[in-house]
């Protein structure tokens, strides 16, 4: 036994999270998404946050529950369906402050804030309109002999992060056993504090070691949420819900449905959603 | 294996879905060992076209994070990977200009300006997209070409309502940084090929597919792109190339999905 227990529960983590606060969000589209965490948010009435995400229905869900003020994306997608309903939404209702960026200057922008640096230059946005439409952003010339004049992608310093990931131990490790890390172990060194879930919590991790991707002195809490990205793909322990996601976008696109959609799924606790889920699965198999 | 007819009547009977994975296939043509990345059904089938022919060098993706070596298999019976490229690596590897991508575009104008983002007044757009993603990178770093699968004058405007993908006119405008690794190659749509080999870089037809006439494209554009006298018509498959198309790499048929016959 360690004596160094991060563990949190749903409800402990959510009470820590205040509103006005900037939150990273792990995963990409529609792809590991800490789901279980973003549905403990929805429970509690924070609002009023800036997200950073490479967005999907962490960035959907939140935004159809009026908690984002301003959100920081490159993009927001359901990956096997390119549009994501309630961003699209909200962007057209003018209900959020968006801070459009590339996906490189989002990179090298959580690069420098891991790095504790104010900015990074990137070629990524010179010519494009990202930086008219962002009074934010400024450039910088090279200082040695090509003299480039290249865009300064600000450091995304974050106040907490969210991922999820396969395995973590109590101790704040996360292992990854996807294909594809994304941003995840970025995300947590730029924020101040990040809050780690996963699918199993094991003692010790086997596996390649590159797959030891989340360290315990980026990690305040870990939370076990067995299919806790759920709609979304965590590979290798399960794919994409699209089923359940073909269900989502067509509770969107009406007021009511979504209503019906919120009541049915999301009312509850988050045994109470991964039991509506084991139903509508059940559902979809007798049809 | 059934019988087969000789190639020359196969390319008489080339859809015209199979004559744009082709014209597709056609813009890697002399790229060396770079990743033909791709957006869509017709532009991923003719990097593999390419692959498997004139530019056996390509690298390709599984759409995710791996490189395939080779692009034959299924996805439930995916070939060996020769090679790891998560998003980190792929972007860092597009920076070094080792990509040459075809991208999709919701608006395209005469300068090869692209629009993914939203449609209408950026501030309160009318019709949110998907997001620049990495657009304005990519078209800054390494060439690019765009796959039109549909030909209007809804895509082919005047000026785009945002610039996602820097063309040629903002890359001047923005300066050496912008301009340095720029190159924008050909656009194809269901109806023709562009590429942008004017003195001010501004779109010319390369060639009208088989059976359109240029007049008909010059119609769905909502510009005017450059026209030359004569204006070729895209080569049609050759037999080999419809063979490795229709039994090897899309036996299903998802390329018509995708191209109105």
């Amino acid at each position: 036994m360690t004596a160094l227990d991060k563990s949190l529960s749903l409800a402990g983590f959510a009470a820590r999270i205040e509103s006005g606060m900037t939150v990273g969000i792990g995963g990409w589209g529609a792809r590991r998404k800490p789901m279980a965490l973003v549905r403990a948010l929805l429970r509690t009435d924070v609002a009023d946050l800036t997200v950073v995400s490479c967005g999907g229905p962490d960035v959907g869900l939140l935004a159809a529950a009026g908690r984002i003020s301003k959100l920081v994306a490159p993009f927001v997608t359901l990956d096997s369906v390119p549009l994501e309903p309630h961003f699209r939404a909200a962007r057209e209702a003018g209900a959020l402050e968006f801070e459009e960026w590339d996906e490189s200057m989002f990179l090298w922008g959580l690069t420098a804030a891991a790095h504790r640096l104010p900015f990074m230059p990137v070629r990524a946005g010179i010519g494009s309109d990202i930086p008219r439409h962002n009074p934010r952003l400024r450039t910088v010339t090279s200082p040695y002999q090509d003299g480039e004049e290249l865009l300064a992608a600000p450091a995304l310093t974050l106040d907490v992060t969210l991922v999820h990931l396969n395995r973590a131990d109590v101790r704040g490790n996360g292992q990854s056993l996807g294909p594809d890390p994304f941003f995840d172990d970025l995300f947590t060194e730029a924020a101040e504090h990040t809050y780690l879930s996963c699918e199993r919590v094991v003692d010790h991790f086997t596996g390649p070691p590159q797959s030891l991707l989340v360290q315990r002195q980026n990690v305040t809490g870990v939370l076990h949420t067995p299919r806790g990205a759920h709609f979304t793909a965590c590979a290798p322990d399960y794919g994409r819900d699209e089923a359940f996601q073909r269900a989502y976008l067509r509770a969107a696109q009406d007021p009511d449905a979504w209503r019906r959609f919120e009541e049915h799924f999301l009312a509850g606790d988050e045994h109470a959603y991964q039991r509506a889920v084991d139903g509508f699965a059940q559902r979809e198999a007798t049809v | 294996m059934t019988a087969r007819v000789p190639a020359a009547a196969d390319a008489a009977r080339a859809t015209r879905a199979e004559v744009c994975v082709v014209a597709c296939a056609e813009v890697w043509r002399g790229d060396g060992e770079v990743l033909a990345a791709t957006a869509g059904t017709v532009p991923a089938l003719g990097a593999r076209l390419a692959r498997l022919t004139f530019s056996p060098r390509l690298l390709l993706t599984d759409g995710e994070a791996m490189l395939l070596s080779t692009p034959v298999g299924a996805p439930e019976d995916p070939a060996p990977a020769e090679g790891w490229l998560p998003y980190r690596k792929h972007l860092s590897l597009a920076a070094r200009g080792k990509r040459h991508m075809m991208m999709g575009a919701s608006q395209l104008d005469r300068y090869g300006n692209q629009n993914i983002s939203c449609i209408g007044d950026w501030a309160r757009p009318r019709r949110q997209l998907l997001g620049a993603r990495g657009a304005p990178s990519n078209t800054v770093n390494h060439p690019v070409s765009y796959w039109v699968p549909r030909h209007s004058p809804r895509v082919f405007v005047p000026r785009v309502d945002t610039v996602s993908g820097v063309g040629y006119d903002r890359a001047a405008e923005a300066g050496p940084a912008a301009a340095r690794f720029h190159e924008l190659r050909r656009v194809v749509t269901d109806l023709a090929v562009f590429d942008f080999a004017t003195p001010d870089h501004r779109m010319r037809l390369a060639s009208v597919h088989p059976g359109v006439s240029v007049a008909q494209v010059c119609e769905q554009t909502g510009f005017e792109p450059a026209v030359p006298d004569q204006v070729p018509v895209t080569r049609e498959p050759t037999g080999e190339e419809l063979r490795l198309l229709r039994e090897v790499l899309d036996p299903h048929g998802n390329r018509d999905r995708e191209v109105r016959t």
